[in-house]
């Protein structure tokens, strides 16, 4: 049920939004999040936007997979 | 996709269970809370890559399977007058109620209809202004901003034929029933998608008071097995504390437009869980301003509440304190086609789960 998928916003009409998710096109709206932009990638949770994804932290969880992956090699 | 593909990357995967076998000292229980992460356990494999000595345990986060039978007789009992519209998650209707199910009663012929988002709903409210259109709301934190949004959207639109049964539940109340239950824990997985809304920082209360190990967990492989390294580490080091795995959807503070909807539309009551029974504080109603879209004010309905099949142990299941292999009902009579009881229906129930991915005994 707290089921949420990434999906990215390809077009904003007013408050909704159609995003795209695994090649399905989704509506959702955007009353929970602000300044949302064509191509921002979003949280879909039962027709709503509830968090942009946040691309900064998604990289930093990366590099620290990959800093744990080094100090395993230690 | 992006966000998906890099969370479910092979090497990473066997790197992160590489360094989890390196680090275990002990033996170690952690508790899955949400229903999605169950799923996702089985579904990738996780427990076939951990070691022995790890036990995960799904906890009550399936909104599905913790909503009562006396909800469901509800619906059922609305579902039943003439001029009412059913409108529901998917996961919903096929649990079964006292005598029946809302997907009997469909099949019967009652308006029932499976609608993605609450703005579905009220959407066939407003073509459908000689019907009761009702809501049956059900679901935790990520769920119910949602409901509380729609709700304002139908104050704000005059539009007097749409109602709400509301099981919405919060979730770290049910977590502290859970602790004091006196269920084993080392610590927990925390649910991503509620803490994306609440923040981590509402789960603070478990190390602080009960000194066990919380980490705010993604859902894909990689997330899931670097959250049981951060949680063997807090152990290992006796540092419980709140930590946030999925920094890429969740800020110690959440979501504030979201809780701002949930706060303005709903306020805290007592809550009925199965397996729990009432929870203080642990579910949602609406608030004055907006009770009368609550459908029981509207139009009160006397049900002939029975209680589950007394073989059924999703009670217990949902407490921790048993898995489906324990259930005498467990793919014998109870399967995902003919459910007995609600963790059977969900596809986050344990049972359904279990069946799913791990028949074998």
């Amino acid at each position: 049920m707290c089921l949420s998928i990434p999906a990215r916003i390809v077009s904003i009409d007013g408050i909704m939004a159609e995003v795209s998710a695994g090649g399905a096109i989704f509506k959702a709206g955007l009353h929970m999040i602000e300044n949302a932009k064509v191509g921002d990638y979003i949280l879909l949770h039962a027709g709503f936007a509830i968090q942009k994804i946040s691309e900064k932290e998604a990289a930093e969880t990366i590099k620290l997979f990959e800093e744990m992956n080094n100090s395993l090699n230690e | 996709m992006k966000y998906i593909d890099e969370y479910r990357n092979k090497d990473l995967v066997m790197k992160l269970t590489d360094l989890i076998n390196k680090s275990v000292r002990r033996d170690y229980t952690f508790m899955e809370v949400c229903g999605g992460h169950t799923a996702a356990i089985h579904r990738f494999g996780i427990t076939s890559l951990l070691p022995g000595n790890i036990k995960l345990i799904s906890g009550p986060g399936c909104p599905v399977c913790v909503t009562g039978t006396d909800f469901i007789d509800k619906a059922i009992a609305y579902s039943k007058m003439e001029d009412v519209i059913i409108t529901t998650f998917g996961d919903l209707i096929r649990v079964p109620g006292s005598a029946s199910s809302l997907e009997k009663e469909k099949a019967a012929g009652a308006d029932i209809r499976i609608v993605l988002s609450g703005l579905d709903a009220l959407e066939i409210a407003r073509i459908n202004s000689e019907k009761k259109v009702i809501f049956l709301g059900i679901g935790f934190e990520t769920t119910a901003p949602g409901t509380a949004v729609t709700i304002k959207l139908a104050e704000k639109d005059y539009i007097k034929n749409f109602f709400l049964l509301s099981a919405h539940k919060i979730m770290p109340p049910a977590m502290e029933a859970i602790i004091k239950e006196g269920v084993n824990l080392d610590g927990f997985i925390c649910p991503g998608h509620v803490a994306t809304i609440t923040g981590s920082a509402v789960f603070n209360f478990i190390p602080e008071k009960f000194n066990l190990s919380c980490v705010i967990t993604g859902f894909e492989p990689a997330d899931i097995l670097q959250s049981i390294l951060m949680l063997i580490r807090q152990v290992n080091r006796n540092t419980p504390k709140v930590e946030i795995q999925y920094s890429r959807a969740v800020t110690v503070n959440g979501n504030s437009i979201a809780q701002r909807h949930l706060s303005e539309v709903f306020e805290p009551c007592n809550a009925q869980w199965r397996g729990f029974g009432v929870i203080p504080s642990s579910g949602l109603m609406l608030r004055k301003d907006f009770e009368r879209f609550n459908v029981e004010n509207n139009t009160p309905v006397r049900i002939n509440f029975q209680e589950d099949n007394e073989l059924c142990i999703c009670g217990e299941i949902l407490r921790g304190l048993k898995t489906p292999y324990d259930c005498p009902l467990f793919a014998d009579i109870c399967f995902p086609e003919n459910p007995l009881g609600a963790c059977m229906v969900s596809n986050e129930g344990s049972c359904n789960t279990y069946y799913k991915y791990r028949l074998t005994k």
